[in-house]
């Protein structure tokens, strides 16, 4: 049996092959609210007349190049449909009910070669199905990835408290990436404001282990060179303790138990006295 | 035998995890919070060392109990280069990387019993144990 026999009925009944397989996507369920009617049908047009065009060159390897056009239809839609919320197996269902219909034209056309055919369609179809879960993954995973981008710059403020005073109030745990985010805006911002004290919050920070101490300490070097002070303010009890028993030494860095502590200290280094006002009769 | 459970040390975000379900098996162990930081630590930095230096492995953490008192025992393994002399990797400010030198003997200080077992080409394990 020629491998064109699935191409050739690809083609012979592309109609009746599209109107039976949206039938069974209907019946498999479509998710009306992320997706109309219109879009499966041109969709399902499209692939049949990629699939046939594909097959007709042999559909032993996907990798091959007349298999171009098929992947990257493939490749876009479940991508696509990654992001817009369909579940995994909604996007496999695509691919997965066209089987039915196939399978019936093969068992009509191919008559004793049919078992041979259905089996290289069924073939073609799980690879099919795989390479669109490949990229349904694929597409979560960038997902995922701007997501956690996203959250460094949100979480990484910096905020100006007073003229010439900078703080960073540091939350969650601290990694290479988001330590080089935070310096890096904490330099700029020194540049941008001429500040001259830089106040590094950790009471966010949970755990400080000698990378995070080793990171602030860069940090606070760098901050040097730039000619600002810095201050660590929001030290813990329990990170106290553990900073001692780690043998971290944070060498003439000034250290605050609290945010509101080294503003008083920042506020002392510019000269800058805060007065309450007298009660006027 | 109190609860157990395997983690997978392949990137940095596993370090987070264990980090996490450490304190947990802290909290659960009743430790005092100084005590919950410290563990949570040492288990932070052998984690960081199977990683970085052991290109990674696995970490158990479990709920035990020492002399009547409950603790928390880890085991930290991986299977990288291991370590040719133990007693020069243990003092402090000595490092074969980038780092301060204090992750090895900074977590032997924070926990109360610590155990590491390692020769070249055979990996490195280290045993930690914080108790009430």
């Amino acid at each position: 049996m020629p491998a064109s026999a699935l191409a050739e009925l690809l083609k012979t009944y592309e109609s009746e092959l599209l109107e039976e397989w949206i039938g069974a996507q209907r019946a498999a369920g479509l998710r009306s609210d992320l997706i109309d009617l219109d879009t499966v049908v041109s969709n399902s047009r499209e692939l049949l007349k990629l699939l046939a065009v594909a097959a007709e060159q042999g559909i032993d390897d996907l990798g091959a190049r007349h298999w171009e056009p098929v992947r990257g239809m493939l490749e876009r839609l479940s991508r696509a449909q990654s992001r817009q919320g369909f579940s995994p197996s909604e996007t496999a269902t695509f691919v997965f009910s066209l089987k039915e219909p196939l399978f019936a034209k093969i068992q009509q056309h191919c008559g004793a070669a049919s078992l041979n055919e259905i089996w290289n369609a069924t073939r073609l179809l799980d690879r099919l199905g795989l390479y669109s879960m490949e990229h349904f993954m694929a597409g979560r995973e960038t997902v995922i990835r701007e997501q956690q981008e996203s959250m460094l710059e949100l979480s990484t403020p910096v905020v100006e408290l007073w003229k010439g005073v900078l703080a960073v109030p540091l939350i969650g745990s601290l990694d290479s990436n988001r330590t080089q985010v935070v310096m890096e805006a904490l330099l700029q911002k020194i540049v941008e404001t001429e500040s001259e004290i830089a106040i590094i919050d950790i009471t966010g920070v949970p755990t400080v282990d000698t990378m995070v101490a080793q990171h602030l300490l860069k940090t606070v070097t760098a901050a040097k060179l730039m000619g600002a002070k810095c201050i660590i303010s929001g030290i813990r009890p329990q990170i106290a303790a553990t900073i001692v028993h780690l043998g971290v030494e944070l060498g003439d860095v000034i250290t605050k138990s609290s945010l509101a502590d080294a503003f008083v200290v920042a506020l002392r280094e510019l000269d800058v006295r805060l007065v309450s006002r007298p009660v006027l009769r | 035998m109190g609860k157990r459970e395997t983690f997978p040390l392949k990137q940095e975000t596993d370090i987070v995890l264990i980090r996490q379900r450490v304190r947990k098996y802290a909290e659960e162990a009743k430790l005092g919070i100084v005590s919950q930081t410290k563990i949570v630590t040492a288990a932070s930095e052998i984690a960081r060392n199977a990683l970085i230096y052991g290109g990674g492995g696995e970490c158990v953490v479990e709920a035990c109990s020492r002399d009547g008192r409950s603790a928390v025992y880890l085991c930290i393994s991986d299977s990288g280069a291991g370590i040719a002399d133990i007693d020069r990797a243990m003092v402090d400010g000595y490092t074969s990387g980038s780092g301060l030198g204090l992750g090895l003997s900074g977590a032997k200080r924070l926990v109360d019993a610590f155990a590491i077992d390692s020769a070249p080409g055979q990996g490195t394990r280290v045993e930690l144990w914080k108790w009430r």
